[in-house]
């Protein structure tokens, strides 16, 4: 019985909705919608008076066209107007409307709020019901402050219908959810918790929702609930399958409610009561029982629904987690569901085995699984679920199953998908570390890690083991070894040449008694990979070069050589430069004594949270591990490198930076307080990828600073890490007027770049914001002195995003347009002010002429205020070819032949604005001998010669 | 749950129900978003996916994909179940429903689930009382509800003392 036979059928919807499904093409549907659109706007707008009928039809087409996607900006007062109708139908479509396009006018709130309250106060049961389902909907702020005083009434009136009741408890609900502030339960507080007794089953489903949000906020004033709801949950879990009537879903009695019962006790602790609690524990074990019953239905629906219950029931046990009986079942119930046909109830057994793995009563039972959940991990065929049993497998790990597990999992990541590579990277990280008994164990697994992923090891996990190795002094001379034959594959990843740099700078003497290894074969390796990696890779690797010179003083002419040559010494990169320079002069100038001071082998780290898992913590989303495992994580890190014999301080353990960075260098050393001062060498040794330490750094300042002379002054860029301050960066514009494109601003965080294109008096500009961090930036808005398109709020790390300008040119102007800048790094406000390179002379439109005709026209503008002279100083270099190209981009026409003196440059445009064209010439004549310019500009209109003449002044 | 969408398989939108306050812009974009991750989902997959902090539970009935997105903690299967009542109540409403019943009577797909649930939560989960609500309101439709407004002339009366000019 469809409903369109109702007779209540809107024939021209139906009849436009047909011709929009009929539409071929996109253009078609917005064509049908904008004729439409119009026809509603004029039959709104029209003289006659709408009938209720047609007023509802065109609110539900307007309706129907924003659901589309379109945005719909009129039919808000129409729909309005309809709350008030008495057919209930009128009434329905207005308040959906008003459900579906939310609109914050506050004339329009008042209006609607007054239908609401007519309606709330009609005491017609469909009536209120609609009310309080527009209030449900719609949940503003506005409408809390309105109703949530009227509605907490209605729900426990005596009179009120049941269906009212349950509209009243959800909409109330609602309501807390938006403004918590407003809806006060006080004296109701009791009878709201006793709707949980009534008869009514909805009534009961809908209350109890209310009652679970507001026993979570204050579980004091509601906690008589709980043996209300223990009452109630036997009551249904003992009943009969068809006792129930309709509230029985395929032969399960009261499912939703069952379930949102359980959900409720999950807010509080087990009951105190022993009755109350027996109680409970019967209704959990009935609801084990009855997960061992043969199914009363081969539908789907109906195991669901049962095991919907179930999982419901076991949260509550590992919540509980105090029924050590009842969590051994529980986990042998989700042991069945490993090797369950149904992939759903797969994928819900590995998520809830891992919360079970971290109780201490099912933990055991838990690992019997292992081999399970190892083949799923290789044969499940969706990812979701091979992600679960990942994070299973991650939770299950203990001393006794730790080697196994990371075996399986390495072996797991050569062929893992992408997406999950990370998480698993770090997933192994944390569990070699933290049940590492032998070292070299540890080292093997991390530099295969790197091995196999090193896409994905991320910083933070070869920070980790360098903080270890060096903590560590039984593991260094294996994982000098170690790396030394992992760094002879013919390709290996960047991160292990990091590692490899890193140790063997450090540790490189305790295998070089090996001929094999012996320092120039470690020197001769490490170098041959130094081609092949990026700028910071390179740098470290510098560093391990400088160290080797120590190390191994036969060495020191080879590595001189090294960075005596040109690709070092005048490398392009400032801070490769710079270290080769330094390093080279610190290796020939220092003595023996002072070398071996300066570059003396790191200290152990101070011992703190392992950064690896404050990495895995801030990923907490996919797959992530429950607190208390972290927790735990957190104690055993601490306990594997605190115990070490090198006095590891264990007080600090309890001290978790929340700095990411492992090597400690910039949270955890007292650099902090010598940095300012210091200067950029400091800063640049003490990036993560330096490895001198600080005290010895000290020393390696005093000599930079005593050998200014030698030292080639080397240019380093002092860009503030961030702009606290409002910088207004105007300036930079100039650089504009003669091109279009190019990076119009850049500091540590982002780079804009513009691009833009003019006709006549229009233009438009891209401008791409680039985020150069790994961070992302949040609230990014810019706001412009004129209007532009919003940008998107969000520029993810590393990312770009675009904002499109349309300008047109008006009248002629000197004021650019001013744009504002502002977004959040990390938790500082960024805030920036640029001039858009915007100029009067983009809108030239070039005139070619002839020779005659030019100054015929120079003549005809012979008013002394129509004409703008300037004699300046040159600035660069009086080349012929750059400043034609330079003219070039003024957008004029460059005329040749036309002055006599070939020397000067002639140039013709007409500037294209809204109001008006204004001619002009310009003629530019070098002097250089004197390296002085004359330039003189013409033009119809005297602010325009002006103008031009100041922009261009600053150009040549 | 934090929203419900209906899309076909060529990833049209045939219904969109929203349980927390969210800009146009971020519908839509979350409903794209939604969309094209459950279109690329293979038969036989589960049912259940993590999306961002949340879940997304989806079945697809046909030509018709339901997805509701559901906060972390909450019992998936149960919402599966919810699906399919919703499912079950529009083919009692419709006879046999098909997509085409929700584009032409959008309207009144949106009527059932504001029976059934509210505020993102189950309302009424018996199916014979959520379809009598919607018929009684159906039959309420055309019948001017004089009885309401003799109560409101009544109401005027007492109030104000006198009854209006006409």
């Amino acid at each position: 019985m469809p409903a369109v036979s109702k007779g209540d059928g809107m024939r021209g919807l139906a009849v436009f909705i047909s011709d929009i499904r009929n539409c071929k093409s996109k253009e078609a549907e917005i064509k049908r919608i904008n004729k439409e659109l119009a026809n509603i706007r004029s039959k709104f707008k029209g003289d006659k008076a709408l009938d209720g009928y047609s007023k509802k039809k065109y609110v539900c087409k307007l309706l129907f066209i924003f659901l589309l996607g379109h945005d719909i900006d009129f039919g808000h007062m129409e729909a309005v107007n309809l709350l008030s109708s008495n057919k209930y139908t009128e009434k329905q479509i207005g308040y959906l409307f008003i459900s579906v396009l939310v609109n914050s006018n506050s004339e329009l709130i008042r209006l609607i709020n007054n239908a609401i309250k007519n309606d709330l106060s009609s005491r017609n049961p469909t009536f209120m019901c609609l009310a309080l389902h527009c209030i449900a909907n719609v949940g503003s702020r506005e409408m809390a402050e309105a109703f949530a005083g009227e509605i907490p009434r209605i729900l426990v009136a005596g009179d009120t219908m049941d269906s009212v009741k349950q509209s009243a408890a959800l909409c109330l609900l609602r309501l807390y959810k938006t403004s918590p502030d407003l809806v006060l339960m006080g004296e109701w507080t009791s009878r709201v918790v006793h709707l949980l007794n009534d008869q009514h089953m909805g009534v009961v489903t809908a209350a109890i929702s209310l009652i679970t949000c507001l026993s979570q906020k204050n579980p004091d004033e509601f906690k008589t609930c709980v043996s209300l709801a223990v009452s109630r949950l036997s009551r249904i879990v003992s009943s009969a399958s068809t006792d129930l009537q309709d509230y029985t879903y395929y032969f399960v009695p009261a499912p939703w409610l069952s379930c949102k019962l359980l959900r409720l006790l999950q807010c509080y602790p087990p009951p105190e009561d022993g009755a109350v609690k027996g109680r409970l524990v019967e209704c959990l074990e009935t609801i084990l029982n009855k997960a061992q019953e043969p199914p009363k239905s081969k539908k789907v629906q109906h195991s669901n629904a049962k095991n919907a219950i179930l999982f419901e029931a076991i949260s509550l046990i590992i919540h509980y987690d105090s029924e050590p009986n009842l969590l051994v079942r529980a986990c042998n119930q989700l042991g069945q569901f490993l090797q369950h046909r149904e992939t759903n109830l797969r994928y819900l057994a590995l998520e809830s085995m891992c919360t079970l793995a971290s109780s201490e009563f099912s933990h055991e039972a838990v690992k019997t699984h292992i081999e399970t959940v190892i083949n799923a991990l290789k044969t499940e065929r969706d990812v979701s679920v091979r992600q679960r049993a990942a994070d299973l497998l991650y939770a299950m790990c203990d001393r006794s199953n730790a080697k196994q597990i990371v075996a399986e999992m390495l072996s797991y990541l050569e062929t893992a998908d992408y997406s999950i590579r990370e998480e698993m990277v770090l997933k192994v990280a944390i569990l070699a570390e933290k049940y590492a008994v032998d070292y070299s164990w540890y080292v093997d697994t991390i530099l295969n890690l790197i091995r196999i992923a090193g896409d994905y090891v991320s910083e933070e996990v070869w920070y980790r083991v360098i903080q270890i190795v060096i903590n560590r002094d039984d593991v260094q001379g294996y994982a000098a070894k170690t790396v030394f034959e992992a760094l002879q594959a013919p390709a290996c990843h960047e991160n292990m040449v990091k590692v490899g740099g890193y140790i063997l700078g450090e540790f490189g003497n305790l295998i070089a008694g090996d001929p094999r290894s012996s320092p120039l074969v470690q020197f001769n390796l490490l170098h041959s990979k130094f081609h092949l990696c990026s700028v910071p890779t390179r740098a470290l690797l510098l560093s391990a070069y400088i160290k080797f010179i120590n190390l191994f003083p036969e060495t020191k002419s080879t590595i001189q050589e090294v960075l005596r040559s040109d690709s070092q010494i005048r490398n392009s990169d400032v801070e490769l430069q710079q270290r080769a320079v330094e390093y080279l002069k610190l290796s020939s100038i220092a003595s023996t004594d002072v070398l071996a001071t300066v570059l003396e082998e790191m200290p152990p780290f101070p011992e703190r949270e392992s950064s690896i898992l404050a990495k895995l913590k801030k990923k907490k989303g996919p797959g992530a591990v429950s607190v208390n495992e972290l927790e735990e994580g957190k104690r055993e890190a601490g306990e594997l490198n605190g115990g070490g014999e090198r006095g590891g301080d264990s007080s600090a353990i309890s001290t978790p930076s929340p700095s990411a960075d492992l090597l400690g260098l910039r949270a955890g050393h007292p650099v902090t307080a010598a940095a300012p001062s210091a200067g950029s060498l400091l800063v640049d040794v003490f990036s993560e990828t330096g490895f001198i330490h600080y005290g010895r750094l000290m020393l390696l300042i005093f000599l930079r600073t005593h050998e200014r002379t030698i030292t080639k002054p080397v240019p380093f860029l002092a860009v503030p890490a961030c702009l606290s301050a409002s910088h207004t960066l105007l300036s930079l514009a100039l650089r504009f007027v003669c091109k279009n494109n190019g990076v119009l601003f850049e500091n540590q965080l982002l780079q804009i770049g513009i691009k833009s294109e003019y006709r006549q008096n229009l233009g438009r500009i891209y401008l791409f914001y680039g985020n150069k961090t790994s961070v992302q930036f949040v609230t990014f808005t810019t706001t412009l002195n004129v209007q532009s398109k919003p940008v998107e709020p969000l520029i993810e790390g590393g990312a770009q995003v675009q904002q499109v300008i349309n300008i047109e040119c008006l009248t002629d102007f000197s004021d650019a347009p001013l744009l504002n800048i502002k977004f959040r790094y990390g938790g500082a406000l960024q805030n920036l002010t640029l001039k858009l390179p915007v100029t009067i002379n983009k809108f030239f439109q070039p005139t070619e002429m002839a020779s005659h005709d030019f100054f015929q026209r120079w003549k005809q503008l012979s008013q002394p205020q129509q004409e703008a002279q300037k004699i300046f100083k040159a600035s660069h270099a009086m080349d012929t070819e750059v400043l034609k190209a330079k003219l070039l981009g003024l957008g004029m026409a460059l005329l040749e032949n036309v002055d006599p003196n070939p020397e000067n440059f002639v140039c013709a445009g007409v500037i294209q604005s809204k109001a008006q064209q204004v001619g002009s010439l310009l003629r530019l004549e070098p002097n250089a001998q004197a390296q002085m310019y004359r330039l003189t500009v013409r033009s119809s209109k005297d602010t325009v010669s002006k103008r031009l003449c100041e922009l261009l002044a600053e150009q040549f | 749950m934090q929203f419900m969408l209906l899309f076909s398989r060529q990833g049209k939108l045939r219904l969109q129900k929203w349980y927390v306050p969210l800009s146009d812009s971020q519908k839509k974009k979350i409903s794209r978003e939604v969309i094209q991750m459950v279109l690329a989902r293979k038969p036989k997959m589960c049912s259940f996916l993590e999306w961002r902090d949340q879940k997304i539970v989806y079945k697809r009935y046909a030509s018709l994909y339901f997805c509701c997105a559901v906060e972390d903690q909450e019992n998936e299967l149960i919402t599966l179940e919810i699906i399919h009542r919703y499912v079950e109540l529009l083919d009692k409403y419709f006879g046999s429903v098909c997509e085409l019943d929700i584009i032409f009577n959008f309207e009144k797909a949106y009527y059932i689930l504001d029976e059934f649930i509210l505020g993102g939560e189950a309302q009424e989960t018996s199916k014979k009382i959520v379809l009598k609500a919607i018929e009684q309101a159906d039959m309420l439709q055309e019948v001017r509800n004089t009885h309401i407004a003799c109560l409101f002339v009544l109401v005027y009366e007492v109030t104000i003392g006198s009854f209006p000019s006409c």
